[in-house]
C-alpha cells in the first residue's frame, strides 16, 4: 500500500494553473491586449536605456541651429536661425575705430596674439535634424526621449506610491473594521470632499514654495501619490471586508497566523489583483496629471525636460509655424497613454473575467 | 426627510473641521512660516519679523489653529499676500466668469454625451459602435494641453473665427464673443468620455428583464429606448453629473489661464506661484464644503428621481 503511494503515476500530478497564469493565458489571447503590452513595453525599455545613458544621453547639446527643420522637409525656409545668423555676420563686422580715445587699445593686439594660440574649434550646426530642433538647436527626437524618460518614470513612481498608501490604508481599514475602519474613512472623506484639482494644487503650494518635499522630481511624486490614494483604498478596504471573514482566513487564525501575517501573507494575494489594475489606471492619469502640472510649472523642475515642458515651449512655437516639437511630445504622449489604457482594460478583463 | 436632511448635515461637522485640519497642518505647520516666502521679495530682517507678528505666525499653533477657524466661519480671510486684495472679494468677482463658462459646458456636454450614449447603445455592437469607442478612447489619450494649443492656434490664430484670449466686463459678450471657443474645448474634451460611461449605463439596462417584457409586449425599440431605458439609465446619469457638478466652480483652470479668463481656477494657479497661501486655503476649504452640500442635495433629489430609494 505504502509502495503505491509513494510512487505516484507521473501524469496524474498536473498541478491546476494559478489565477495568474490563467490571466496570462487569457491575456496572450487578447489581441489588442498583447499589441499594447507590447508598445508599453517598448516605452519602459525606452525610459530604462535612456536612465541608463545609452540614448539621448547628450539630448542637451545644441548640435542644430535654432528651430531647425526636420529631414523630411529639408527645403523649407527657416527664419529664425538666418535672423541669427545675420546678427552673427553684423557682430563680426569690424567695429569702428576708437584706437585714439580707447585706453586699451595698446593691449588689443597682444590680447589678439594670445587668443590665437587657443585652438578654436567651430562646430558647424547641422541645418536639419531627423525630427527638427528646438529653439536652442537641440534634437527634438532626443528631447522627446529624454523627456518621456521624466514623464514615465513620474507616473510610474506615484502610481506605486499611492498604490502602497491606498493598499496599506484600505487593507487597514477593512480588515480590522471599528474604529479604525471609522477613523480611516473620515480620512478619506477629507480628502474627497475636496475637488481633486484644487488638492493637488494645494498640495503642490506648499511643495513648491517651502521646498520640504525634496528636490528634483521628489516633490511632484509626493504630490500626487499623497493626494491620488483615495481611489484604490475604498476598492482594496471592499475586498479586505469580503475577505477577512472567509474560511481560509479563519483557517489560518487556526493555526496561529498573526494579524499581519493574515492581512498581508494570506489576504494580499487574493486582492492583488484589484491593485495590478489599479496601478495600471493610476499610471495613465498621472502620467497625464504630470504633463498638466509640469506646464503650469508645479511640476519637475525647469533644468529637467518632460513632455509637460516640452508643449509649454511648444505653444509658442506653434505660432511661428514650428510644430514638431508639439507633435513629438503630443503623439509620444497620445500613444504611450491610450496602449497604456487599452493594457489596463484587458488587464481587468483578464484578471477578473466575471467582470466581462 | 427632515430627519434624513439634519443627519446628513451632523454628519459633515466632522468632515468640515477634518478639512479645516488638513488645510492648517498643510499650509501652516508644513508650509510654515512665509518669511521663507517673504524672503525673496523683502531683504530687511526686522520687517519681515514684522510681517510674520502682522501675520500672526509667531504665535503658538493652537493660536494659529483658532484664527483659522475663526476665519473659515466669519469668511473673512483677510488680504492677500501679495495683492493685498480681500480674499473674500477675490473669490466674489472670480466666481462669475468660471460660472459662465463652466455652466454651459456641463449642460452641453451631459446633453450630448447622453444623446450620442443613447445612439451608440442602440447600434452596440456594430462597427460604427466598436468605431465610437475607438475614436473615444485615442481622443482622450491626447492630452487637453495640446487640444487647447492647437484649437487655440487653429481657431483663435489662424482661421480668426474666435478671439484667441480676452474677457470682457458685459456678461453678454463674454458669452457670445469670448467663451464659446473654450466652451467648445472642453466639451468637445468631455464629451468622450462621459460617453463611453453613459454607454455602459444603457448596456446595463438593455439587458434587464423590463426591457425584455416590454419588447415582447410589441413596442417598438425607439419606444423602449427612449420611454424605458432612458428614464432608468438617467439614475447613474444623475449621480455623475452631480459627481462633476463641484469641480464647476473650480472651472477648468487650463482653460482659464490659455485663455486669459479671470475666473477662480486662474487665480488659484496664479495663488501657487506666487505662493500666496491665503487665497489658496480659502478656496479650498470653501469649495470642500460647496462639495458636501451639493452631494447632499443630489442624495436628496434622488429621492424625487428614483422612488425606490429611501432615506435611512
Amino acid at each position: 500500500m505504502s509502495a503505491i503511494l509513494s510512487n505516484p503515476p507521473a501524469a496524474a500530478r498536473r498541478e491546476s494553473p494559478g489565477l495568474w497564469a490563467l490571466a496570462w493565458r487569457r491575456l496572450r489571447h487578447d489581441r489588442v491586449g498583447m499589441v499594447s503590452l507590447v508598445i508599453v513595453a517598448f516605452f519602459l525599455l525606452l525610459m530604462v536605456a535612456s536612465y541608463a545613458g545609452l540614448i539621448a544621453s547628450d539630448w542637451n547639446r545644441e548640435v542644430g541651429v535654432s528651430y531647425a527643420n526636420p529631414s523630411f522637409m529639408a527645403g523649407a525656409q527657416n527664419l529664425e536661425a538666418q535672423a541669427i545668423e545675420q546678427r552673427k555676420a553684423a557682430a563680426k563686422a569690424p567695429p569702428v575705430d576708437l584706437s585714439d580715445v580707447d585706453p586699451l587699445a595698446p593691449r588689443y593686439k597682444e590680447w589678439a596674439e594670445r587668443a590665437a594660440k587657443i585652438a578654436v574649434h567651430e562646430t558647424k550646426r547641422a541645418e536639419t535634424l531627423p525630427f527638427g530642433g528646438d529653439k536652442w538647436g537641440r534634437d527634438v527626437l532626443k528631447k522627446t526621449i529624454k523627456g518621456s524618460e521624466v514623464s514615465i518614470f513620474v507616473g510610474l513612481a506615484s502610481a506605486f506610491l499611492a498604490t502602497i498608501i491606498g493598499t496599506l490604508l484600505g487593507a487597514m481599514a477593512g480588515y480590522w473594521g471599528g474604529k479604525v475602519n471609522d477613523f480611516l474613512e473620515w480620512f478619506y472623506n477629507i480628502f474627497t470632499s475636496i475637488p481633486y484639482i484644487l488638492l493637488i494644487l494645494a498640495f503642490a503650494a506648499v511643495a513648491t514654495s517651502t521646498g520640504k518635499f525634496g528636490k528634483g522630481i521628489v516633490p511632484i511624486v509626493l504630490v500626487l501619490s499623497l493626494t491620488g490614494w483615495t481611489g484604490i483604498y475604498r476598492l482594496i478596504r471592499a475586498e479586505y471586508i469580503k475577505h477577512s471573514n472567509r474560511e481560509y482566513v479563519k483557517a489560518a487564525q487556526a493555526i496561529g497566523a498573526s494579524n499581519a501575517s493574515r492581512m498581508f501573507h494570506h489576504i494580499l494575494p487574493n486582492v492583488s489583483h484589484v491593485a495590478l489594475v489599479q496601478l495600471s489606471q493610476y499610471s495613465v492619469g498621472f502620467i497625464k496629471a504630470e504633463v498638466i502640472l509640469s506646464f503650469l510649472g508645479f511640476g519637475v523642475p525647469v533644468d529637467m525636460v518632460s513632455w509637460g515642458t516640452m508643449l509649454a515651449e511648444a505653444q509658442n512655437e506653434l505660432v511661428i509655424g514650428k510644430w514638431w516639437q508639439l507633435v513629438a511630445a503630443g503623439a509620444s504622449m497620445a500613444v504611450l497613454v491610450t496602449a497604456f489604457s487599452l493594457l489596463t482594460d484587458s488587464l481587468r478583463d483578464a484578471l477578473d473575467p466575471k467582470l466581462k | 426627510m427632515t430627519a434624513y436632511v439634519i443627519r446628513r448635515v451632523w454628519q459633515m461637522i466632522p468632515t468640515i473641521l477634518g478639512v479645516i485640519l488638513l488645510i492648517f497642518i498643510l499650509f501652516n505647520w508644513v508650509g510654515g512660516d512665509p518669511a521663507q516666502v517673504l524672503a525673496g521679495k523683502i531683504s530687511n530682517p526686522a520687517q519681515i519679523e514684522n510681517i510674520r507678528h502682522q501675520l500672526g505666525v509667531d504665535r503658538p499653533y493652537w493660536y494659529q489653529l483658532w484664527v483659522f477657524v475663526k476665519q473659515v466661519f466669519t469668511f473673512d480671510f483677510g488680504r492677500s499676500w501679495s495683492t493685498n486684495e480681500l480674499v473674500s472679494h477675490i473669490i466674489l468677482t472670480r466666481i462669475g466668469p468660471t460660472l459662465t463658462i463652466m455652466l454651459p459646458v456641463v449642460a452641453i456636454t451631459t446633453g450630448l454625451a447622453v444623446l450620442f450614449a443613447v445612439l451608440v447603445a442602440y447600434v452596440r455592437g456594430s462597427l460604427s459602435d466598436r468605431m465610437v469607442m475607438i475614436v473615444c478612447t485615442v481622443a482622450m489619450s491626447v492630452s487637453f494641453l495640446v487640444y487647447i494649443i492647437v484649437f487655440q492656434w487653429l481657431f483663435g490664430f489662424i482661421l480668426g473665427w474666435f478671439p484667441v484670449q480676452g474677457w470682457s466686463e458685459s456678461f453678454w459678450k463674454n458669452l457670445t464673443y469670448y467663451a464659446p471657443l473654450p466652451i467648445m474645448l472642453a466639451v468637445f474634451v468631455g464629451v468622450a468620455p462621459e460617453l463611453r460611461l453613459y454607454r455602459s449605463f444603457f448596456l446595463d439596462e438593455i439587458h434587464q428583464e423590463y426591457v425584455r417584457t416590454a419588447r415582447a409586449k410589441g413596442l417598438p425599440e425607439n419606444r423602449v429606448m427612449l420611454k424605458h431605458v432612458m428614464r432608468n439609465a438617467l439614475i447613474p446619469i444623475l449621480t455623475n453629473v452631480g459627481i462633476n457638478l463641484p469641480g464647476v466652480f473650480v472651472g477648468s483652470f487650463l482653460l482659464e489661464v490659455f485663455f486669459s479668463i479671470p475666473g477662480l481656477g486662474r487665480e488659484v494657479v496664479t495663488a501657487v506661484n506666487r505662493s500666496d497661501f491665503p487665497v489658496i486655503k480659502a478656496v479650498t476649504v470653501y469649495l470642500a464644503i460647496i462639495t458636501m452640500v451639493i452631494n447632499l442635495v443630489v442624495d436628496v433629489l434622488y429621492k424625487f428621481v428614483d422612488p425606490r430609494v429611501t432615506f435611512k
